[in-house]
This record gives structure tokens, sequence and C-alpha cells, in this order.
């Protein structure tokens, strides 16, 4: 048996994910600065002094908007995937169990169609009608993650049902509710971990440019997205306040892309078999 | 091949009848008047009435609904509330940004990303691999209008090589048009060509494990023929579905890059509408940009058709 | 003449060490089978020869051919040598051959390879002349054939075709008839027989079976565990073995479990005029679905107590007849009996008739769920009950199932992973032990093992049959198997079943002309063969 020696891709993912979630999660209790205040007197300082990552137009503490703007984008991101799992693998899994019936035939199509409307013009769809909003950017990319993972579900698990165990269940007379449930569920799992990482860091891609374009979370709830695009105009005076949000977003995303590859690693049996 | 086409055909079609109608209601039922909601809440009953009536929205759905898409096969997209021109003519004009922005970024990410999955995957574990594995995983994080906005930064405000935005137009020849697209696209590509990096390079490390390639080398070839004779035309079966799944991801980046850059295409209209509230247009823009990707997707299945054998036959 | 001898050959990949002082000789146009079971280091010792060794490899020793030191080469020289003096053919036919390219090319392939100045003209001429060699003719095997347009057998007839085209000194097959029927299988060594002797070519023969070397090789050399534990001249060691492991490996071979096989008049299983079909995929669009048919108004009685086998080569419908049994799967007419109760199928077989039979599946890996404990998955058909056991008796009669197999009542508590494919086929016995079913399937139980570990099986499964009076349902490709273990057999050929009849009668005296294919093309052990 191999060692279970963590790779360094995992440990620097989560390092950078745990702390962006902390930082979130610290935002709810204190944060250096409120967000909400105009201070015009200390607009667009630089960093350093009294403000770590200086201040923007209004005299927002940048640091204190980035921290309460990981908020905003891990929430919306993380509801999102949960969308998608929540759906997507039930609706796999059906397929899956009766394949090549109607039902499977019915949900891949919808599928097909879902990937017909990428994300973004969801979104627009959505927004069109009921206006923009966080939730709105939830549902746009949470539509958008359920054949994702019913896509994934399915695949897997019409693979699980060729095995013998599968079939030494039916013989136990077991059903394919129960089937799925017992045997084909826990062994699509390591699947469903490291794509769930990747849906969420896609997720705050997402996010961050359904509210770049003022499709996502309205003000005056900060986002990195919507600090971005106001910080467009003043990128040639002040390049700090475009630099900071978007790292925070690179971070992350590159955070959670590494933890993903590090589970990877661990949890995939066929490149275990390949490494023992 | 034929029968394999003609299957496409027929589910490419049965694609755009489903998401027109899916479309349809979402913008025109779903809102409950829709000449109301283009007109908000101060609006006149008698204005009302008279959008209601241009609309022809006192008809049954279905009537709409046939009207509408019979307008779209002649090029009919009706005609813009807010601009009070053709939609057909608006949209023509834009898509001259839009498209070649997108296919622009599609070539310069292939481009980008073939040699250098390539190299990663025949240099296995060397610098060069690690190089863009590393370079492809910052590619992977960042937001491509983030992105566009640094290199607005560099390029444009510090070292003045490219205006900061704008479109040159077509008219004063090819070169001054591209031009302006030239960091759009860069800023649409980057983030593609890492995926493609990446995938390309999985890809190539999967077929390069197969029992053809031993068979290969037993042959005699050396590791290099069977990259380029074997391995490579394998690889790319999965390499065209990311393609396919990118040509969509362009065009609705190209949406959100075209913000940062004031170009005038499409993702301006659509936003423009949508402040509006000229539904009509949103409809119209949405239709026709997941029109470009079932065409794209439809595309992507021939081209697998002319790589594997193996599907011709069905 | 000596073609090919390695001397002192060792192996270590990633510091482990695979192969120990090999050596062996192939001489020219001689044929040389190295026999050993899985793990012996039979094949690394074939890819040492063609140098395509995985990586973190490390040999050691000298592997020379014409007397030059194949180890010594560069890389350019090895390409020169690959294929043009020393060529390769693999086990699996399906997967040796690119997909995307036609046969034609892949042939032409090795031509161009080594002569780059041949016109492609003449490298398909000779592509198509190759091909005709191996029993390819041009008018029905066209150079545009695809591969997954042929059968397994033909691909390997293809690979084979490419190994040849230049006429090498050394042809080195691993396994190659192992993926492969019977029938197809004799083909394929009458083929490479031929090949042999009219070019006068050298041939190293890999394989885990005795019995397909014994009328073809000059030399044999025995391998375990990456060492060369016996060899000399084919007649001379089946004559007389000396090393016990080839001896033990030479009873395994042949060995015939002892059974005291008591069978009664009163039948268990009663198939009548079974018919499956299947739906394949339609011409057109809107053609008419088309069916296939797999089984084909099969009729056959199976009595309490007694051992039935079914033998048949790859598509044959002998596992859709297995699932049709079990009740996997509807029929489309006919009638299933069991214990004198119909079987309808589908998912709506009742428990108590589920409870008579269990089954046992080909393959040991795949036939456990990985995330579950022994106990839990033995333990599965109990869901059978209605009233599930209070936990000692699951306990009990758990401890019981396991020792019956010749396992621990303590191994219920470990994972799969941490038993060998052997143990594996003993807990799905277990499993299928453990509601005492009358009947147990075996669907290609055996095939997957190594022959010494097969031999351990199947005198379990004789010793558990007597003791526990189990009635068999034995469902093989394998001739020699069903032979040592049945009473009865059935042979089975597109769906319907030929010819059936008491197993001595029907190997000794075959009636249909299928039955005598089957048994001519089995590969048997030469007669004055002595494993004492």
């Amino acid at each position: 048996m191999r060692r279970l020696i963590p790779s360094r891709n995992l440990v620097v993912g989560a390092v950078l994910t745990a702390g962006f979630a902390g930082l979130a999660l610290i935002s709810f209790v204190w944060t250096p600065y409120g967000v909400t205040g105009v201070d015009i007197a200390n607009r667009l300082k630089p960093p350093g002094g009294g403000y770590v990552l200086g201040t923007d137009q209004f005299g927002r503490d940048i640091l204190s908007m980035v921290m309460v703007g990981a908020r905003t984008s891990i929430a919306v991101a993380l509801i999102a995937v949960g969308i998608g799992i929540l759906l997507g693998v039930p609706l796999g899994l059906a397929a899956a169990a009766r394949r090549g019936g109607v039902l499977d035939e019915v949900i891949m199509r919808a599928n097909d169609l879902i990937f017909a409307f990428p994300s973004l013009v969801i979104a627009i769809l959505i927004t069109a009608i009921f206006g923009p909003s966080a939730v709105n950017a939830i549902i746009a990319i949470g539509i958008f993650n359920i054949p994702v993972f019913a896509r994934l579900v399915r695949g897997g698990a019409i693979a699980l049902w060729q095995r013998d165990y599968v079939l030494s269940a039916r013989v136990a007379g077991k059903g394919a509710a129960r089937i799925s449930a017992e045997h084909i569920l826990p062994n699509l799992a390591n699947l469903l971990i490291v794509q769930g990482t990747i849906q969420f860091s896609l997720g705050i891609l997402a996010e961050a440019g359904l509210s770049y374009v003022g499709l996502g979370a309205q003000p005056p709830v900060p986002s990195w997205g919507r600090m971005l695009a106001e910080s467009q105009t003043l990128i040639s005076i002040a390049p700090h306040i475009a630099l900071f949000p978007g790292l925070a977003i690179v971070l992350t995303v590159l955070g959670l892309n590494l933890l993903g590859d590090g589970l990877r690693d661990i949890l995939d049996p066929r490149i275990r078999k390949t490494r023992r | 091949m034929l029968r394999y086409t003609l299957r496409r055909l027929v589910s490419l079609i049965i694609a755009l009848a489903v998401a027109s109608v899916v479309i349809f209601v979402a913008v025109e039922i779903v809102p409950g008047d829709p000449a109301a909601y283009m007109l908000g809440i101060n609006a006149r009953p008698d204005t009302v009435a008279a959008l209601q009536a241009e609309l022809g929205l006192d008809l049954p759905v279905h009537e709409r609904y046939l009207a509408w898409v019979g307008g779209l096969v002649q090029g009919d997209f009706g005609t813009s509330y807010t601009y009070r021109t053709p939609i057909a003519d608006i949209i023509g004009e834009r898509l001259w940004v839009s498209l070649p922005l997108a296919l622009y970024a599609l070539i310069l990410s292939t481009l980008i990303a073939f040699p250098a999955g390539i190299l990663a995957a025949t240099r296995r574990g060397s610098v060069a691999d690690m190089l863009v594995m590393g370079i492809t995983q910052l590619g992977v994080a960042i937001p491509n209008f983030w992105f566009a906005m640094l290199m607005v930064l560099v390029f444009a405000i510090n070292l003045r090589w490219f205006s900061a935005g704008g479109f040159a137009g077509w008219e004063h020849g090819i070169a001054p048009g591209l031009k302006s697209l030239t960091l759009p696209a860069i800023a649409l590509a980057l983030p593609q060509a890492s995926i493609l990096a990446r995938v390309m390079r999985s890809a190539l490390l999967d077929t390069l494990s197969e029992d053809f390639i031993r068979t290969a080398r037993a042959k005699g070839l050396t590791r290099r023929q069977t990259l380029w004779r074997h391995a490579l035309r394998n690889a790319l079966i999965p390499v065209l579905t990311i393609i396919g799944l990118q040509f969509s991801f362009l065009l609705a980046g190209a949406i959100i890059i075209e913000n940062v850059f004031f170009l005038p295409g499409l993702g301006r209209l659509v936003f423009q509408a949508i402040s509006q509230r000229d539904l009509i247009v949103v409809e119209s823009v949405v239709m026709l940009l997941v029109f470009a990707v079932i065409i794209v997707n439809f595309a992507v299945d021939l081209a697998y058709a002319a790589v594997d054998p193996r599907l011709r036959r069905s | 003449m000596t073609l090919l001898r390695i001397n002192g050959l060792g192996l270590e990949i990633h510091g482990t060490p695979i192969l120990r002082d090999v050596s062996l000789e192939v001489a020219r146009g001689g044929i040389t089978g190295v026999i050993g079971e899985s793990g012996s280091g039979k094949s690394l010792t074939a890819y040492s020869v063609m140098q395509l060794l995985p990586e973190g490899s490390a040999p050691r020793g000298e592997v020379l051919l014409d007397g030059r030191d194949i180890a010594l080469l560069d890389e350019a020289a090895l390409c020169r040598m690959r294929g043009n003096d020393v060529s390769m053919i693999f086990q699996e036919p399906m997967t040796a051959l690119n997909p995307v390219r036609t046969i034609g090319d892949q042939v032409a392939e090795t031509i161009l390879i080594h002569a780059p100045r041949t016109s492609r003209r003449a490298a398909r001429r000779r592509a198509a002349e190759t091909l005709e060699r191996v029993g390819l003719p041009g008018d029905q095997f066209p150079l545009s054939r695809y591969p997954h347009e042929m059968s397994g057998g033909q691909r390997q007839r293809v690979v084979i075709a490419m190994a040849i085209a230049l006429r090498p000194k050394l042809l080195i097959a691993d396994e190659p008839t192992t993926a492969l029927d019977v029938t197809t299988q004799a083909q394929i060594l009458d083929l490479l027989k031929g090949l042999v002797a009219e070019d006068g070519m050298g041939l190293m023969m890999i394989t885990h079976d005795l019995a397909v070397v014994s009328d073809m090789a000059d030399d044999i050399v025995i391998m375990k565990s990456g060492e060369v534990v016996e060899q000399g001249p084919a007649r001379q060691i089946f004559g007389a073995m000396t090393h016990p492991y080839s001896r033990a490996l030479m009873e395994a071979s042949g060995h015939v479990p002892e059974r005291a096989g008591a069978a009664a008049d009163a039948p268990l299983l009663e198939v009548r005029d079974v018919i499956r079909d299947y739906p394949m995929a339609r011409r057109h669009v809107l053609g008419p679905s088309r069916m296939f048919r797999a089984v084909d108004r099969v009729s056959f009685n199976l009595a309490k107590g007694e051992s039935l086998g079914l033998v048949g080569e790859s598509g044959c419908g002998k596992s859709t007849l297995t699932r049709a049994i079990l009740g996997l799967d509807p029929i489309q007419g006919g009638e299933i009996r069991l214990g004198g109760e119909v079987v309808t199928a589908g998912h709506s077989v009742s428990r108590e008739q589920r409870r008579k039979m269990q089954v046992v599946f080909q393959d040991p890996y795949g036939s456990f769920n990985p995330r579950h404990r022994v106990g839990r998955l033995v333990c599965e058909p109990f869901h059978l009950f209605d009233r599930q056991p209070r936990s000692d008796e699951r306990d009990t009669a758990l401890a019981n199932a396991l020792e019956s197999v010749g396992l621990k009542a303590d191994d219920a508590n470990k994972y799969i992973h941490e038993f060998s494919g052997g143990q594996r086929q003993r807990i799905a016995i277990a499993r299928a032990l453990i509601i005492r079913p009358e009947l147990i399937i075996l669907d290609e139980a055996v095939s997957a093992l190594d022959v010494s570990i097969r031999a351990q099986i199947l005198d379990l499964l004789a010793d558990l049959g007597d003791r526990f009076g189990l009635s068999y349902l034995f469902i093989s490709h394998d001739l020699s198997v069903v032979r040592s273990i049945t009473d009865r057999v059935m042979v089975m050929k597109s769906g319907r079943i030929v010819e059936a009849g008491e197993t001595a009668q029907v190997f000794d005296t075959p009636a249909h002309a299928y039955t005598r294919s089957l048994i001519a093309a089995a590969p048997r052990l030469p007669d004055h063969a002595a494993a004492t």
C-alpha cells in the first residue's frame, strides 16, 4: 500500500482555500474598517499606512471589502455547486439505472439543451426577466452545474452497473434504488469530490464575471467582480484598487484547483494503481 | 458517413426547436405582459396598448411563437423598441465585432495550446513540462476580464502599444480592426489555451499508454514517430470535445470582454437592452448565441467522425 | 544454431527485483516455449529482448541476438532492430491496433519505417501480400478495412502480418491466443507454426498454458517468481519434470477433482424452449427495430445434486442464458422452472426463488464492492429473507461460510483488496453458499485464475458439492475444466444447444461436428507427459 503523503498541490491548495474561507468567516465578526460608509478624505490611499491594501474612490478599506467579498463569492459558488449535486446526482443515477429508457433519454436531452446555453446566457435571460441579484446569479450558475454532475454520475454509474458486484446484488434481490445507494453512489464519491472542487472554482470565476457586468450581487453587498468593475476607470491613477480583488479571485480559484488535483491524486484509484 | 451526418442534422434541428421554445417562453410568457414590462410601471395605458399591438400580443400564444420562428428563419428578428430599427440590422453590425473576436481568440488559443500540450506530454516531468503545467495552472485561475484590465494597464496605458478600447472598424482594412481586437482576443484566449493545453497533455499521455502505441514501438517506430503518427490523432478526440465547449465559453467571454474594451459587439448590445428593458433584442441575441453554440457542436460532431472511423458506420 | 541467447538477465523496476539470473536460448528456426503463471516474469523477459521496458527499469546481464548484445545498442539502433530483426505480437488483439488507421496503412508502416525509400505503392502491395500470407486475402479484407470492422482472431492476424512483414529472424509472441476462442486459438497457432517453418524464424512463445506449447515447442522454459526453475528440450521436460514447481504446474493443468457426485432423479431446474432476443441498433432513424436472437429455444433439465456443464465460445449466448436463469433479464419465449415453480423474469422474481440459486462470476476483482468489508459482502444474500437474521445467527452463518471455503472467520473484518485473486474467488463462493442455495451457477468462475489456484478452487467446489448436496451449472469456454468437474455437458453454438450428454461420452465420442471441432482445437498435454 502507498503511504498517504499529502502532495504539495494538496497542501498549498488546502492552505489557500482555508485562508480565504477563514477571511470570509472572520468578516462576519470583524473587519478592519466598515464597508458601507463613505470617507472622501481617505479616498484612493495607496497600500500601507493605516490601510493594508489601500482605499477605493469612496475611501473604503480594500482589505475589508475583499474579506466581505469573499463571503459573497464563496456563498454563491458553494450554493451553486450544491444545486448541481442535489439535482444532478439523482438524475444521473436514475438515468443510469434505467439506461436506454425514456427517462434516460429525456434527462440526457435536457442536459444537452442546458449545455447549449452557457451560464452567462442563462444569467442574461434570468436577469432580463427578474432583474439582477445574487440569487439569480446562483440560479444561473447552479442550473449549469446540473448537467455537469448528471453526466459525470451517469457515465460512472453505467460502468459500475456492469460490475459483477452489482449483478450479485441483483441476484440477492436488491432493487435499483437500493443498489444505487449502496453500491453505485459510494463508489462515485471520489469522483464527485474532485468534480465538486472544480465546479466550485468555476463558480467563483462565473460569479466574478457576472457581478463584473452587473448581473450578480447588487450594491451595497461587496463582491470581487463589482470591485473590479468600479476600479476600471481609475486603473491608470490607482492600480491597487484593481489589483487586490483580482488577486483574491486568482488565489481562491488556484487554491481550489490545486486542492482538486491533490484530492484526485489521493482518491482516484486509477492513478493510485499506477503509482503503487 | 451520410447517415451519421443526417442523424446529427436531425438532432441539431430538434435542439434548435426546443431552445427556441424555451427562450420564447422565458421572454414572452414568464414576465406576464411584455409590453407593460418593457415600458415600466409609469407607462400610460394607451402607450402600453400601442406597444401590445406593435408586438402582436393580442394574438394567441402559438401564433406568436410561429410568427417569431417564421421571422427568424427569414432573418427577420423584429424591430427594436428602443432603437426603432430592425433588430437584424443591429445584430448584423454587432456580429462583425463579436464573431471575429471569438474566432480570433479560438485560433490563438489553439495555436498556443497544441504545441504547449504536446511539449509537456512528450517531455513529461521535464522543466518544460513543469513550466507549462505551472503557467496553465495560473492561466486557468485568472478571470479573463481582470487579465484584460491588467493588459490595458501595461500595453495601452504604460507602453501605449495599443489603444485602451474602442473598435477601429473594418472600413480601413483588416489590420486596424484586427489590432483593436488583439488585446481582447489575447485576454479571452489565455484561460482557454491553459485548459486546452492541459487537456491536450493528459489526452496524449493517456493515448501514449495504450496497447497500440506499444505495438507501434515494436514495429520499430521511434518515440517521436509514434507520437505524430499514432498518438496525436487519437488524442484529438477528447481535445475536439473541449474545443467545441470552448467556443460557447468564448462567445460568453466575448460578451464580458467587450465591456472592458468598449467594443460595440453583441455583449454591449445585450447589456444596453437589459437596462432599457428591450426584451425583444435580448431574446434575439440569446437565440443567436444558442444557435451559434448548437451549430459549433454540430461541426464538432462532424469532426469526430472525420477523426474516428468507428463513428462513421453507426 | 543459437539465434537468441539470454545470459544472466536481471531486472529491477523502481528498485523492486522482478527477474533474477534468467538464462535461456532460442535456436534459429526453433520454437522455445516460456511458461509461467502471472507474476513469473515471463512477459518482462520478452520485453527485455525488445528493450521496451517500463519506466524505471534497470536491467542487467546480456541479451545476445546473433551474438550481438542488444543491451549495448543505442535507441536508434534498437529502432532499426525492432520490427526488422525482432518482432513481437501481443495478448490483446482488440487493443493492439490503432483504431483510427486502416489495416493496410498499419502493415505498410512496418515496411516504410525500415525502408523509407520504398514507394507507397510498393509498400501497400507488399502489405497486401503479407496479409494474404496470414490468411486475410485482399478480396475479403481490403487494405482499407479498419480494425473495428474485424473480429479478434482477424485482428490478431493483422498484428502478425505487421510483425512478419519484413521476415524477422526472431518473433516473440506474448500470450498470443489467451484472449481468443479455442477454435481461433488453434488456427492462430497453426499459422504461427507454418510461418516459422516457411521463414526459418525463431519463435519465443510466452504462455501460461502448458498445453498450448506442448505440441509445438522444441524447448521449454518454466519460470516462477522471476526465475527459471526448469528448462530443456520439450520431449525431455514433458517426459520427466524434476523441479517440484514444474510438476505441480503439470499436475494442476490436468487436474481432476475427486467427487462422489450423487445426482437424484428429481429435476431442480427445468428450461423449456427459452428464447432471448436483444434489440439492435436501427438501420435508419425511423427504420424498423431489429432483434438479435441470443438464445434460441434452449431446453434442458438439471437434476438435484447434479453438476451440469455448458460450453461454448464467446458470443454463443451462454452468459445471456445464465442471466435469464438468474431472472436478471426477461425472456421472450419459453419457460424456466426452479424447483417446479416458474421463474418470472425481470425484477419480479420472488425472493423465495432467488434463495434457491446463487451465482459466482468470473472476475475476482470486479465481483466485490471495494468499500464494504468481507462480512458485509458475504452476508448480502441475507437480504433475500423476509426476517433478517439476528446478529449472532448472522455471525455463525458467516463464520461457517468462510471456514467452509478455507478462510478464517475473522477475515470478515478485512476489506477485499487485502485478498489475492484465488482468495477472492473463495469469498465469492462463500457469498453464494451462505444462504445454502440448492443451485449455484458458476459463470466462468475459474477462468481468470492461474492453473495451480484453479485446481484448488475446483477441489473446493467438488468438496462443497458433496458436503452440501449442491447442484452446479458450470459455464465455461474451457473444455478441460468442464470435463473435470461435470456429470453431464451441453455444447452451445449461436444460441442453440447442439449437443448434450454424459460428459465422458460427449468428449470421447462427440456426435455433432461443432463439438468435434471444439475438442480437436483444444490444446492437450501429450499423453506421455508424466507428472511423477
